[in-house]
């Protein structure tokens, strides 16, 4: 288990310019062996950049990668201990699914005999066996997609980099195949990197999330770190969504913090984080789920005064827009736990908003 | 107000599709009248007898309605199988060498930046703005024996050849190799422009997959580009081919007289010896020559496809 802990791969000081602009900027990242990292971040921030450079189809400007301890600098594609699932799938159309999974596998020194095998076993396992003879434009998407898995794995990769595996399909064979990936994982022990722009993806997926940003990455973490401690503010609105407002510290005693926000018109208490002095500029920041809706001011803890603006009814759940004293509005969301209309707050109905102190997060950033 | 009158058949027609068929038509119609129509002529007159009259054949009175002796003679006459045999051997050589040469420079057209590609490409159509007789005679130029360019291979070849072998000049002009290059030089755009067209839509990132999954470049280059080029090589290919085969201009020119190619005797037959029919007979076989090789591709990739749709089930 120890052993396992050791970094695989190290990214060092790894930047990527095209002429001017620089699409992946001072990346370090340590990942270890057997675990699904994804890499997350919006449209062109630099992730499909940094997964070629890990496949040696583009050099670093900058910096260094190793792979299980040996350096990657001047290595080529072919050398690589790495296979790429692409965007695109970039099967071979000329050859059937089986000579695709096959492709791989004639430069391993193996029998004829063994590489069928081997080929069998990858088709069984993405369970395409009867699709072996079909050309790529004759399989749907989903199955497209397992080919090209099913060819990335039959060498046996230590890394497999997964670009936006499942973007192409629709939501209920991703959630199929979120999960398939995740068991093909546990049975083969090979180290995934998967890039996607879907928090939720990510977060299903992954062990532990990279947040990237205009070629940055911002923060490293399990996804409950992220989502419940982002760094910040970037990380806190792009993973879910969060409400924030300028505030200003009123007053520090332990690990609480009282803080004064003007959008509330009142001060609240939230969870110190190291570093705190009394009277800084901070930003509180609040997710719709950790706020409750009371009919009638609760006698403990924060509270924040306001009205329903808005409400959006989702069968299992609702969202509420809430007018807050200064006109600003907050996001607050709540489970229809009871049948009744009663039960649930309605639009202009004036309201209590509630959270506890370590609901909220403040961001110095 | 009156009902509006209910057109007639034909104008119904006109209306729902008459304009689709028309504008199709349009090339049928040529094709029947510029091609079908002459070719029809030929056959005619393949069969017919050659007599002193002007126009020198004739069908019927004293000559049998169909004489097929202008077919016999060329099983016969070793003459036309020589030039039958010629013409392929030249034209397959000229293919070959284009597609050797212009293989490469499509390829490497498809790897260089969208600004230089249009300046290589017009590179490559712009001998076509020079008159065609000009180009040959220009070749006629460097190959005949006391040119600059012949008294330079001429040198190279007597410095790396023992001394016994040493010659004046290279006997260039009027060989089957005259024909052959002065063909490439002709035809090659014929050849490149077909197989940049097939390359150039060619996805890239399969390479990138191909050297993912451990191949070197050229084991890439034979894995993944060159089978899904064949049907560029095969459109190069036929359009180098077939006008080479049948060329007339080139072979004169440059070309051995004692070894003819089939254009030659075509040109001949009609006009020196007068012979209509033969001439007819020779063009005929010529054309079922060509018709014959794009047949049988046509019915085999036709089959493949088939195959695929039947695995499809
Ligand atoms: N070959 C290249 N030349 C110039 N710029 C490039 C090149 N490749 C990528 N870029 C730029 O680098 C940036 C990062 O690109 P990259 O493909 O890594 O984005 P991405 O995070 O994968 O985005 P997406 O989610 O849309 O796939 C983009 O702004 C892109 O325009
Ligand atoms: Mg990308």
């Amino acid at each position: 288990m120890a052993q396992e802990d050791l970094p695989f791969i190290r990214i060092e000081a790894v930047s990527k310019s095209f002429g001017t602009f620089q699409a992946v900027k001072d990346v370090n990242l340590t990942i270890r062996k057997g675990e699904i990292f994804a890499l997350l971040g919006g449209s062109g921030c630099g992730k499909t950049t940094l997964l070629r450079m890990l496949a040696g189809f583009e050099d670093p400007t900058a910096g260094t990668i190793f792979i299980d301890g040996q350096d990657m600098t001047g290595v080529p594609p072919w050398e690589r201990p790495v296979h790429m699932m692409f965007q695109s799938y970039a099967l071979f159309p000329h050859m059937s699914v089986e000579k695709n999974v096959a492709y791989g596998l004639k430069h391993e020194n193996m029998t004829a005999e063994a590489r069928k095998t081997r080929v069998r076993e990858m088709l069984d396992l993405v369970q395409l066996t009867e699709f072996a003879h079909r050309k790529p434009h004759q399989i749907s998407g989903g199955q497209r997609q397992r080919v090209a898995l099913a060819r990335a794995l039959a060498r046996q990769p230590k890394l497999l980099l997964l670009d936006e595996p499942l973007a192409a399909l629709d939501k209920k064979l991703r959630e199929h195949t979120q999960f398939e990936l995740m068991s093909i994982q546990e049975r083969t022990g090979v180290t995934f990197i998967v890039v996607t722009h879907d928090q939720e993806e990510a977060m299903t997926l992954a062990d532990r999330i990279a947040v990237m940003d205009r070629g940055q990455v911002k923060q490293v973490g399990a996804p409950t770190e992220v989502y419940e401690n982002p760094a910040s503010r970037f990380v806190a609105g792009f993973i879910g969504s969060i409400t924030a407002f300028p505030a200003t510290v009123a007053q520090l005693s332990g690990d609480t913090a009282t803080v004064a926000v003007p959008a509330f018109d009142t001060t609240v208490t939230a969870r110190a984080v190291p570093g705190l002095v009394e009277g800084q500029s901070v930003t509180l920041a609040i997710r719709p789920e950790k706020l409750t809706i009371n009919a009638v001011k609760p006698d403990l803890g924060n509270a924040v005064a306001g009205e329903i603006k808005d409400l959006a009814y989702f069968g299992k759940d609702s969202l509420y827009r809430v007018l807050l004293p200064k006109g600003d509005l907050i996001q607050a969301h709540a489970v229809n736990a009871r049948r009744t209309a009663e039960a649930r707050p309605d639009w202009y109905e004036k309201v209590w908003l509630s959270f506890e102190p370590a609901s909220a997060i403040l961001l110095t950033e | 107000m009156a009902a509006p009158p209910k057109d007639g058949k034909l104008a119904q027609w006109f209306h729902r599709r008459g304009w689709q068929d028309m504008i199709i038509g349009i090339p049928y119609l040529w094709l029947i009248l510029f091609f079908l129509f002459p070719f029809c002529i030929v056959v005619a007159m393949s069969v017919a007898t050659r007599t002193p009259t002007a126009p020198p054949f004739g069908f019927g009175g004293e000559n049998p309605i169909i004489n097929l002796a202008g077919y016999a003679r060329l099983f016969h006459d070793t003459l036309y199988i020589r030039a039958f045999l010629t013409s392929i051997v030249n034209a397959a050589g000229a293919t070959l060498l284009c597609l050797v040469v212009g293989y490469p420079m499509a390829l490497g057209l498809t790897r260089v930046s969208k600004g230089s590609r249009n300046i290589l490409l017009m590179l490559v159509i712009l001998p076509f703005w020079t008159s065609f007789l000009l180009r040959v005679y220009a070749w006629m130029g460097l190959m005949a024996k006391n040119s600059w360019f012949n008294g330079l291979l001429t040198d190279a070849y007597n410095f790396l050849t023992p001394a016994a072998w040493a010659v004046k000049s290279i006997p260039m002009m009027h060989t089957n190799f005259a024909v052959v290059v002065v063909m490439l030089y002709t035809y090659l755009p014929f050849m490149i422009l077909p197989l940049y067209a097939n390359l150039e839509r060619l996805d890239r990132t399969l390479d990138e997959a191909a050297m993912d999954l451990g191949s070197k470049p050229a084991q890439v280059f034979r894995d993944i580009t060159l089978p899904q080029s064949i049907p560029g090589i095969i459109a190069g290919g036929l359009l180098v081919f077939i006008p080479a085969a049948g060329e007339l201009v080139i072979p004169t020119l440059v070309g051995d007289a004692s070894s003819p190619m089939i254009g030659r005797v075509i040109s001949d037959e009609f006009t020196a010896a007068s012979d209509w029919p033969m001439a007819s007979s020779v063009a005929v076989a010529l054309l079922l020559l060509m018709v014959g090789p794009m047949m049988v591709y046509t019915h085999y990739q036709s089959k493949a496809e088939g195959k695929a749709a039947e695995e499809q089930k």
